[in-house]
C-alpha cells in the first residue's frame, strides 16, 4: 500500500494540472487524506480507479461534513498618524494602537470518500472535496459515472447536506420527502416544532372566530349590542 | 486516436441500468409496490413500470423509517450512541455494536483484551448464523412457502437469541460492547450453554439443506434469476454475501485482519452463477463456516478481564482526528466514520449502511425480469429497513 505522499505524486504525474493537498490526521488512527480540487476531480478519480498499482475499484463510503462560518477576532497593531501639539509646535506623530478586528471566514461543505481496492485488497484511501461556501456555491462534480456506489450516497449527501453534484444521473432527495425545504444534517439546522403541521380547513375557521371575537369585544366596550 | 475516446465513452455508461424497450403493444402499467407490501420487510416502496409481466423500470423509494440516526449521534456522547446502533439493523444488533466500538477504538487508539475479542467473535458469528437463517427463511416465504421454512429458521434463531438474553439481558437490543471490551463477563455456565446450542447447529443446517437445496421449486424459481455481474457488483459497492455470490473474493474478516480473525481457520465461499440461488447457497455455506469459527473460539477462549481497566468510557473526549472502522457484518461492510473535534460529542458520525448500498443495483438485476421475480431478487439482497433509512 502506497503512502499518501506517493499517491499524491502519482496523481500529479498522471493528471496534468491536478492539485492535491495532503490533510494530516492528528489522531491515533493516522488515516491521512487527500484534498482534491473540484475541477480535476473526475479525471483524478478515473486515474485512481484504472491505475494498475492503485486499482481503487471500490468506493465504499461517501459522506458530507458541514463546517460553519467562523468568526475570527484578531488583535492587530495599527499605526496611525496623529496630529499633536508637542512643545507648542503642531507635529504629525506616528502612534501604535491596538484594534480588534472581526472577520468572517466562510464555512464550507466537505465531501469525504473512502476508497478500497478489491483487486489488490488495500485501503482506505481517503479523498476530500470542498465547496466554496455553504449557501450558493455548493456544486461539486459527481463521481457516480466512475463508481456506481456513489449513486445513492451522493443523493443522501444532497438531501441531508445540500451539496449539488454535477453530472449525477438522478439527483433527488432520498430520505426526506420531496416537499421538504431544508437540509437536516447541517449544523445550524433548527427542526420545526411540528413536523406534521399542514394548513387545514380548521385554520380558516379559527381565523374567522378570532376576527369575530374581536368584533364582539369592541361592541361590548361600546356599551353592548342593542338587541 | 479516436479509439481510446470511444472506449472511455463506453466506460462512462457501462455501469448504468440497461434500457429495456417495451414490445410496442398496449400501454405500460405503473405499479407502486409498497410501502406495505408483505415482501418489503418493513416500509419500502418500489415504483415499477410493467409491460405485461416484464419490468421496464424500477425506482426504489426510501425514507419511510428515517429518523436521522446520524443527527442523533452528533447530539449525544460517544457512549450514548451505543444503544442507538442496536436499532440500525435490528436483526444483528451485536455486529452493529462491534462496528461502532471498533471505529471508536480506532479513533482513540484503544486496545481490547483477549477474552473480550473472543466473546466478540463468538457473538458476531452467532449473529451471522441467525441472520442468514432468518434471511433464507424470509426468501423462501416470499417464494410462496408460507411460514414453514421461516419457522424452522426462527426456532434456531430463538435458541441463539436466548443466549444473547442470558449474556446481555436483551434478545435483540443487546447494547453489549464498549470501547475497550465488553460490558459484562460471560459465566462458565453461559459458555456451556453456547456449546450446547452450537453442537445442535450443524444438524439444523443439514435439515434446512435437505428440505431446500435440491427442492425443485426453489431451483426453478432461483436459478438464473437476478444475475449480478462481478465487475458491476464491485463498482456498485455491493458487499457481503451478495458480492461473494457474484464470485468476488472479498471478505473483510480476511482482508482487514481486524479483531482476532486470523487465528481461526475458515473458508470464504464464492458463487459461480451470480444468481439468487448462489446467494441462497453462499448463506448456507457461510453459516457452516461461522459455526466452525464459534467452535474454535469456544475451545481457545482464555480467562482474564473483558474490559481494559484503563479504558475511559464515560465522559470520553477523543483528541481531534477522525477514523473509519469497518467490519464484515452479516449483510456486508458495516462502517462507521467518526470525526472528533475534542468535545464529548462526535463532530461527525456517519454510518455506512450495507443494506442501502446493496440496493443500488436492484434496478439492474430486476429489469427485463418478471414482476414475480422482483420479490425474490429483492429478498435475496437481504436488507433491514432500520438500516436502509436510518
Amino acid at each position: 500500500m502506497k503512502t499518501v505522499e506517493d499517491i499524491k505524486a502519482a496523481i500529479e504525474a498522471a493528471v496534468p494540472g491536478a492539485r492535491v493537498a495532503i490533510v494530516t490526521n492528528p489522531g491515533p488512527s493516522a488515516q491521512h487524506s487527500l484534498r482534491l480540487e473540484p475541477e480535476s476531480a473526475v479525471a483524478v478519480a478515473k486515474f485512481l480507479r484504472d491505475d494498475a498499482d492503485l486499482a481503487l475499484d471500490f468506493l465504499s463510503n461517501v459522506t458530507g461534513v458541514d463546517y460553519l462560518d467562523k468568526e475570527i477576532a484578531e488583535k492587530i497593531q495599527v499605526k496611525r498618524q496623529v496630529t499633536k501639539v508637542v512643545d507648542g509646535v503642531e507635529q504629525t506623530v506616528e502612534e501604535t494602537a491596538e484594534e480588534t478586528r472581526k472577520r468572517v471566514e466562510p464555512g464550507y461543505l466537505e465531501v469525504v470518500y473512502h476508497l478500497f481496492s478489491v483487486a489488490k485488497k488495500h485501503g482506505p484511501v481517503i479523498l476530500r472535496m470542498r465547496t466554496e461556501n455553504r449557501t450558493d456555491k455548493v456544486e461539486l462534480p459527481s463521481v457516480t459515472p466512475i463508481w456506481r456506489s456513489a449513486e445513492f450516497q451522493e443523493r443522501e449527501v444532497f438531501d441531508l447536506f445540500g451539496v449539488v453534484f454535477k453530472g449525477h444521473p438522478d439527483l433527488r432527495r432520498i430520505l426526506m420527502w420531496d416537499g421538504f425545504k431544508d437540509h437536516p444534517m447541517r449544523r445550524d439546522y433548527v427542526d420545526p416544532d411540528d413536523y406534521e403541521y399542514e394548513p387545514t380547513a380548521h385554520d380558516k375557521v379559527l381565523a374567522r372566530a378570532t376576527a369575530h371575537q374581536a368584533e364582539e369585544q369592541t361592541e361590548a366596550a361600546q356599551g353592548g349590542a342593542v338587541l | 486516436m479516436s479509439s481510446p475516446a470511444t472506449k472511455t465513452e463506453k466506460l462512462e455508461g457501462w455501469n448504468r441500468p440497461p434500457v429495456i424497450e417495451p414490445d410496442g403493444e398496449g400501454e405500460l402499467m405503473e405499479v407502486a409496490m409498497g410501502p406495505h407490501h408483505p415482501s418489503t420487510h418493513g416500509v419500502f416502496r418500489m415504483d415499477l413500470a410493467l409491460d405485461g409481466e416484464r419490468v421496464i423500470r424500477l425506482k426504489p423509494v426510501f425514507g419511510y423509517l428515517h429518523r436521522n440516526h446520524e443527527k442523533l449521534g452528533e447530539g449525544h456522547s460517544y457512549l450514548a450512541s451505543m444503544p442507538f446502533t442496536d436499532r440500525l439493523d435490528y436483526i444483528c444488533s451485536l455486529t452493529n455494536n462491534w462496528a461502532y466500538a471498533l471505529a471508536v477504538e480506532k479513533l482513540i487508539g484503544q486496545a481490547v483484551p483477549e477474552r473480550a475479542e473472543y466473546l466478540r467473535v463468538i457473538l458476531g458469528e452467532l449473529t451471522r448464523v441467525q441472520n442468514h437463517a432468518s434471511s433464507i427463511g424470509f426468501l423462501i416465504q416470499e417464494m410462496g412457502a408460507s411460514g414453514t421454512p421461516l419457522m424452522y429458521a426462527f426456532r434456531e434463531r430463538e435458541k441463539i437469541l436466548d443466549l444473547f438474553e442470558g449474556l446481555t439481558g436483551s434478545r435483540m437490543m443487546c447494547n453489549y460492547m464498549r470501547f475497550g471490551g465488553c460490558r459484562v463477563d460471560a459465566s462458565a455456565a453461559w459458555l456451556d450453554a453456547v456449546r450446547k446450542v452450537v453442537a445442535g447447529l450443524p444438524g439444523f443446517v443439514d435439515e434446512f439443506e435437505r428440505f431446500l437445496t435440491s427442492n425443485e421449486i426453489l431451483m426453478a424459481r432461483c436459478q438464473g434469476v437476478g444475475i449480478l455481474r462481478p465487475e458491476l457488483a464491485v463498482n456498485a459497492g455491493v458487499t457481503g454475501p451478495m458480492l461473494r455470490a457474484s464470485g468476488v473474493n472479498y471478505d473483510i474478516r480476511k482482508v482487514d485482519h481486524y479483531s482476532i480473525y486470523d487465528r481461526f481457520k475458515f473458508r470464504v465461499p464464492l458463487g459461480d452463477h451470480w444468481d439468487v440461488y448462489d446467494r441462497y447457497m453462499i448463506r448456507i455455506l457461510e453459516m457452516r463456516e461461522s459455526i466452525g469459527i464459534v467452535e474454535q473460539a469456544l475451545k481457545e477462549i482464555p480467562g482474564g478481564p473483558v474490559m481494559d481497566p484503563k479504558a475511559k468510557i464515560r465522559g470520553l473526549r477523543p483528541k481531534p482526528g477522525e477514523a473509519y472502522g469497518r467490519i464484515e457484518a452479516p449483510k456486508g461492510e458495516l462502517g462507521f466514520y467518526l470525526q472528533s473535534d475534542g468535545s464529548p460529542n462526535p463532530y461527525r458520525y456517519r454510518v455506512r449502511p450495507p443494506s442501502l448500498i446493496n440496493l443500488t443495483i436492484l434496478e439492474d438485476m430486476c429489469l427485463g425480469q418478471n414482476v414475480a421475480d422482483v420479490v425474490l431478487i429483492f429478498g435475496s439482497v437481504d436488507i433491514v429497513l432500520g438500516e436502509v433509512d436510518r
